[in-house]
């Protein structure tokens, strides 16, 4: 019953499909690229942060990755443009721009 | 050896309950399926069995909690009537398409409106396209002994899917008869251990139950759905044999009263089979040549075996206790119709509705539906369909 989920695609039959569409293992919304669906891109500007770090945990996706206390760039496979981390930084150092770039 | 008793149908199905000892029931009140949370706690209170019950604030959350605990891994149920299903019905149908094999008890009672707190089966028909399978009883003895099977038939990993056992309001679930109870131990032996393959709760095994699907997934997914509730057929069957060699008592998907013979069959569900096999004994002292076809298992519809069933009769009564609201007759109506014409099986069929709210249905109804059947066939007379049973 335990199937890897990876050998799944849209084009497996229904009786290869895993019960009831049960996943079989932790973490696998990372695979499904939800930054298809953004209709606005922040564009971020390195040299105005500060590394107040106000941003990264108001994202609702988890889109903003952080390293040794320091945020990077944006995860674009996963942020939906939603705009959070641009108001809420002090420093103008996310742009919202139109459109998903 | 059997234990004899006398009890009323939630007595009946909560003592039941007890013998099976789920892991975890959240339940909310309501008329008349009450005493089955209340009975059980009564049960908890007093040290006899060590479900975990959860007060809940509503219906919506007793089936969302039923449906959590059992993905958890815990063997899960929940009891209810009327606006208490209608209140679950987004989480009735993600309990089968999630493939979670929980039990709900369900004592029929009508919807509202107007409101009334009396017998119907509008509660059980209006969850017909869920994809619960749904078995009902005509009498205690087999809500007790339905609510025994519900689990292994369930829990077959041919099925995965929820199961819903009926009872009539009230007429079922508040009369005393006599019933023949099981040792605890033969029926925790049938039940047996709840044992999932896969559950939340599994350290190092992490699943995702319900997962957000999109359209290249869902249909497919509503397909296996559909292929389990297929399957379960042969399950309930085969379910229902061992349940006759341990019980003694015999089940299939509907029981065949005195129609081997019949030019007249009278297709019923619930409480009321008991009043049409009375009408039955007491026509053929007569000669009249009747019978009753008993629906026990509506979900899967048994389409083709009740095809083959009727076959040979004259006409058939089909009675619905409950109404449809399409203009063309209650749901039994509808189904019954449709089986016959996709089997070629071309006898007279007249739809009637009974029962709705608690309204009588007697004996006395019983035989002027045959008689009405007689002087169709006969007299060649005009038969209204989907006609009112002791409408003023």
């Amino acid at each position: 019953m335990r199937t890897d989920i990876t050998k799944i695609n849209e084009k497996t039959p229904h009786d290869r499909l895993t019960e009831g569409l049960m996943v079989f293992n932790g973490g696998t919304s990372k695979l499904f690229k939800t930054g298809e669906w953004r209709t606005n891109t922040p564009v971020f500007h390195a040299d105005l942060c500060k590394q107040c770090l106000l941003c990264a945990p108001v994202c609702p996706d988890g889109s903003i990755p952080v390293k040794d206390s320091k945020r990077l760039e944006f995860d674009m496979d996963h942020c939906k443009g939603c705009g959070i981390c641009a108001n809420v930084c002090p420093f103008g150092a996310i742009e919202m721009k139109e459109g998903n770039i | 050896m059997a234990i004899k008793e006398r009890m009323s149908g939630n007595e009946a199905v909560s003592y039941a309950i007890r013998q099976v000892n789920p892991d975890v029931m959240p339940a909310f009140p309501i008329t008349p399926s009450t005493e089955i949370p209340q009975m059980v706690s009564t049960y908890i209170a007093n040290g006899e069995m060590d479900t975990e019950f959860i007060p809940v604030e509503s219906e919506h959350s007793s089936m969302s909690a039923a449906i959590g605990a059992e993905a958890a891994g815990a063997r899960s149920l929940t009891a209810t009537s009327s606006a208490g299903l209608a209140l679950m019905w987004e989480e009735l149908l993600l309990a089968a398409s999630n493939r979670l094999p929980l039990v709900l008890t369900l004592v029929n009672r009508t919807l509202s409106g107007p409101i009334n707190i009396n017998c119907d089966h509008s509660d059980g028909m209006g969850a017909r396209d869920t994809g619960w399978i749904q078995i009902y009883a005509e009498n205690n003895q087999e809500a007790y002994d339905n609510f025994i099977q519900a689990y292994p038939i369930a829990e077959d990993t041919r099925v995965h899917l929820p199961v819903m056992i009926c009872q009539d309001g009230f007429i079922t679930s508040h009369a005393v008869e006599n019933i023949e109870l099981l040792e605890d131990d033969k029926v925790k032996n049938f039940v047996g251990e709840y044992e999932p393959e896969e559950f939340l709760l599994n350290p190092g095994k992490p699943i995702a139950v319900g997962p957000y699907s999109v359209s290249n997934y869902a249909m497919e997914a509503k397909k296996n759905q559909e292929i389990a509730m297929e399957n379960s057929k042969e399950v309930i069957l085969e379910i229902a044999k061992k349940f006759k060699d341990m019980a003694g008592r015999e089940y299939g998907l509907f029981e065949e009263y005195k129609t081997q013979d019949a030019d007249y069959i009278m297709l019923i569900m619930g409480s009321a089979a008991g009043t049409a096999k009375q009408a039955v004994d007491e026509l053929r002292e007569q000669g009249k040549k009747v019978g009753v076809l008993k629906l026990r298992v509506f979900r899967p519809f048994p389409a083709k075996e009740i095809a083959e069933a009727l076959k040979n009769c004259k006409a058939a009564a089909i009675m619905d206790r409950c109404e449809s609201y399409n203009g063309n007759g209650g749901p039994l109506g509808s189904e019954v119709t449709a089986g016959l014409f996709y089997h070629k099986v071309n006898i007279e069929a007249v739809n009637y509705i009974y029962g709705l709210a608690g309204r009588d249905f007697t004996i006395s109804d019983v035989n002027s539906v045959f008689a009405e059947l007689e002087d169709m066939v006969v007299n060649g007379k005009e038969v209204e369909q989907h006609k009112y049973i002791r409408l003023r």
